[in-house]
């Protein structure tokens, strides 16, 4: 369980860094985000949710059963929309109204 | 490294449930009194609210009255927590939940605008955004200071009396030097003390926050405070891999625990939480592992909400359905039992305090998973006692001021925070020994490893280990203010790690099974042990304090 972090995407915002409830996003020289402890990653997706560029990703260590997809959010409005992304390049989708309940 | 002083009026350390409803509520009684937050993260998404939750899982529906959440939670802790606690919680759950809608909580209501409860005490909701929504009503305070990325490492204390507190700024390179009147310790449980259910890359993809080191239980132990029920662990049963709850599969689909055999086995073993753990222990022993909750069956529909309803807290499990390529209505989920946490929020271990959140340290109050005694608190009852302990800190105050720490004070602290900084690095680095440190409580203490049985021997060994991991930590370097933190926090799950094997080995009986299984006493015995097993630390040792349970909710207050 950790996440990725896009350098040629990221823009330095510093929003990721921000939010990470662990403190583990950093900068390296060229002010790029960048996660330094990997293995202490919670899976919160705090970060993901708050970068502009969607420059970062979360994907399942294969020691829990990861078989290479990635998982992003995009915000419209009230709409938060989960993006998946496989290894075989098909990419779903769900979308959730953030001012909508559970139905569980 | 810089040092910085403050002074405030209240000191609330860990900006979380509790910590952020407690700056509302003080907030709201006065403007003039001032209010620091310590956060080690940032409050926008720090400790158990970061990933968002599924549901309110305290809440007193149509019909109902606090006093029955109260017996519901007696009776799964079977007798053992403080119905004092428990009722004044439960008082309070329905007015904490409509002030987090009025601050923009989405809340499922029905055509006639009343609540849609899942089960009579959970409320369905957006979780998702419960953090930020929390923080930004508390950024908007004028009384309150909020120091995000400050780590409070120890209290100051004086003949009892608490009267500031210690922190390091995490990425300011700053020794911070606290004041106060009074503190609210909101801190939140402890986990990581044991070998987590996957200790290689994903070690974090725990179901407690990894974060929660147990930081406000270790200062109150070493301070002197009585603590309560640590024997009582917190084991969860959750999702196989994604350590994911389980309660939305439970609760929101009715889906039931069965073996491989297809077996429905949660009857056999009863339906309190830790029964629910034990009897899936006890199934894989048995030889009818694995076990799983029984979603096949269910329709389309009900897999869409689920993946949505787990999006919005756990979202590693919704990926884990995309990844497969099966639906939960096309597999079953596997589930299994995590590592041992110490958590008073679903448990009842942490401080012993009295009816008003008040510790046995003065001026020191106690809310939300930190505080013991009350237990099946979660989100609203942490907020609830939030509210206590901001209320009970804010009347303490209008009579009380702290004296300075005394500058030796502040001078021997900072001399062990240089020295960390500064010491040649030893052998073993802080990973290593905190590695070492889940081992022994796997191996000895009633891990994973030992389905988490143990008996005396074990605890002494486990007991002894420890107390060499905390000398060889004297020897340890931090390269910068974060290594620092990660040093201190290995020392504060030392110092639980050690109340715990005290408290586990002090309770002869087997009253949870799995939380507390003691193999030299494996039967439960009402007639000497509906008690309080408490504990203090005194001259470097920890004393068992036994108290008899205390029924019928008359408030209670400290004495010895
Ligand atoms: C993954 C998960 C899902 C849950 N889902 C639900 C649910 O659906 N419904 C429900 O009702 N309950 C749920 N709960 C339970 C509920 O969220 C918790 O019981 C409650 O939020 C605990 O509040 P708290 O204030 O004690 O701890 P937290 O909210 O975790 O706050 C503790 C704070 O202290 C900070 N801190 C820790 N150490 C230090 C230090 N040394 N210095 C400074 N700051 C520090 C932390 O960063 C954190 O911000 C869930 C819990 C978890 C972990
Ligand atoms: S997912 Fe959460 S814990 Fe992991 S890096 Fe992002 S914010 Fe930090
Ligand atoms: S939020 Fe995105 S753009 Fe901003 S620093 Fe982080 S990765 Fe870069």
């Amino acid at each position: 369980m950790s996440i990725t972090i896009d350098k040629n995407k990221c823009i330095g915002c510093g929003k990721c860094h921000e939010v990470c409830p662990g403190t583990l996003i950093k900068f390296d020289s060229d002010k790029k985000a960048f996660i330094k402890y990997p293995k202490d990653c919670w899976g919160c997706t705090s970060c993901i949710k708050e970068c502009p560029v969607y420059a970062i990703r979360f994907y399942l260590g294969a020691d829990i059963g990861g078989m290479g997809s990635f998982l992003h959010t995009e915000k419209k409005g009230d709409i938060l929309r989960w993006i998946i992304e496989k290894p075989d390049g098909s990419i779903s989708e769900i979308r959730i109204n953030t001012k909508e309940s559970n139905q569980y | 490294m810089k040092t910085e002083k403050i002074k405030t009026d209240v000191l609330i350390i860990g900006g979380g449930t509790a910590g952020c409803y407690a700056a509302l509520t003080l907030a709201e009684q006065t403007e003039e009194i001032h209010v620091l937050i310590c956060e080690k993260a940032n409050i926008k998404r720090s400790g158990c609210l970061a990933a968002g939750v599924n549901a309110l899982n305290a809440y007193i529906t149509k019909s109902h009255v606090p006093q029955d959440y109260a017996d519901y939670a007696l009776k799964d802790a079977d007798g053992i927590a403080r119905e004092d606690l428990l009722v004044t919680m439960s008082e309070r759950l329905n007015a904490v939940t409509a002030k987090l809608e009025n601050l923009g909580f989405v809340i499922l209501k029905d055509e006639n605008g009343n609540y849609v409860s899942r089960g009579w005490r959970n409320l369905k909701i957006n979780g998702e955004n419960i953090k930020p929504i929390l923080a930004d009503a508390v950024s908007a305070l004028s009384n309150t200071t909020i120091l995000n990325r400050v780590n409070i490492i120890d209290f100051a204390v004086q003949d009892n009396h608490i009267i500031g507190a210690y922190g390091i700024g995490i990425e300011n390179d700053t020794f911070y030097v606290i004041e106060a009147n009074a503190v609210i310790i909101a801190t939140g449980g402890a986990a990581g003390s044991y070998k987590p259910n996957n200790p290689g890359f994903s070690r974090h993809k725990m179901w407690y926050p990894p974060f929660n080191t147990g930081a406000g239980y270790a200062m109150g132990i070493r301070a002197g405070a009585e603590m309560t029920t640590f024997e009582m662990r917190f084991i969860a049963l959750r999702c196989k891999d994604t350590i994911s709850p389980t309660g939305t599969l439970a609760q929101g689909v009715g889906a039931k625990q069965i073996n491989s055999f297809g077996e429905v086995y949660e009857q056999k073993y009863g339906l309190t939480t830790s029964e629910r753990v034990y009897g899936t222990v006890n199934e894989n022993l048995e030889g009818r592992g694995p076990c799983y909750l029984r979603t096949e069956g269910i329709t389309p529909e009900q897999d869409e909400s689920l993946k949505k309803a787990y999006l919005n807290m756990s979202p590693s499990q919704t990926l884990k359905w995309l990844e497969s390529g099966k639906n939960p209505s096309e597999q079953n989920v596997e589930i299994e039992g995590t590592e041992p946490y110490i958590i008073g929020g679903h448990t009842a271990s942490g401080y012993w305090i009295d009816t008003h959140r008040a510790t046995t340290i003065q001026g020191l109050f106690a809310a939300g998973d930190v505080a013991g005694g009350c237990p099946q608190k979660y989100v609203t009852g942490a907020l609830a006692e939030g509210e206590i302990a901001a209320e009970s800190a804010g009347k303490f105050i209008q009579n009380h001021a702290s004296e300075p720490i005394p500058t030796e004070e502040i001078a021997s602290h900072q001399k062990e925070v240089l020295k960390f900084l500064t010491q040649k690095a030893g052998q073993f680095t802080t990973e290593q020994l905190e590695e070492a440190m889940q081992t022994i409580m796997d191996s000895y203490a009633g891990g994973i490893k030992t389905n988490y049985r143990f008996n005396s021997k074990q605890l002494a060994i486990a007991d002894a280990k420890i107390q060499q991991l905390m000398q060889l930590s004297d020897t340890l370097h931090a390269d910068d203010f974060q290594e620092l933190m990660y040093i201190y926090e290995l020392r504060e799950r030392l110092t639980v790690c050690r109340s715990v094997i005290a408290h586990l080995n002090a309770r002869h009986e087997t009253r949870w099974h799995s939380f507390a299984e003691n193999l030299d006493y494996p039967e439960k015995d009402d007639i000497n042990w509906k008690k309080y097993v408490n504990s203090r630390l005194e001259n470097g040792e920890i004393k068992i304090i036994l108290r008899d349970v205390i029924y019928g909710g008359a408030p209670y207050e400290h004495h010895n």
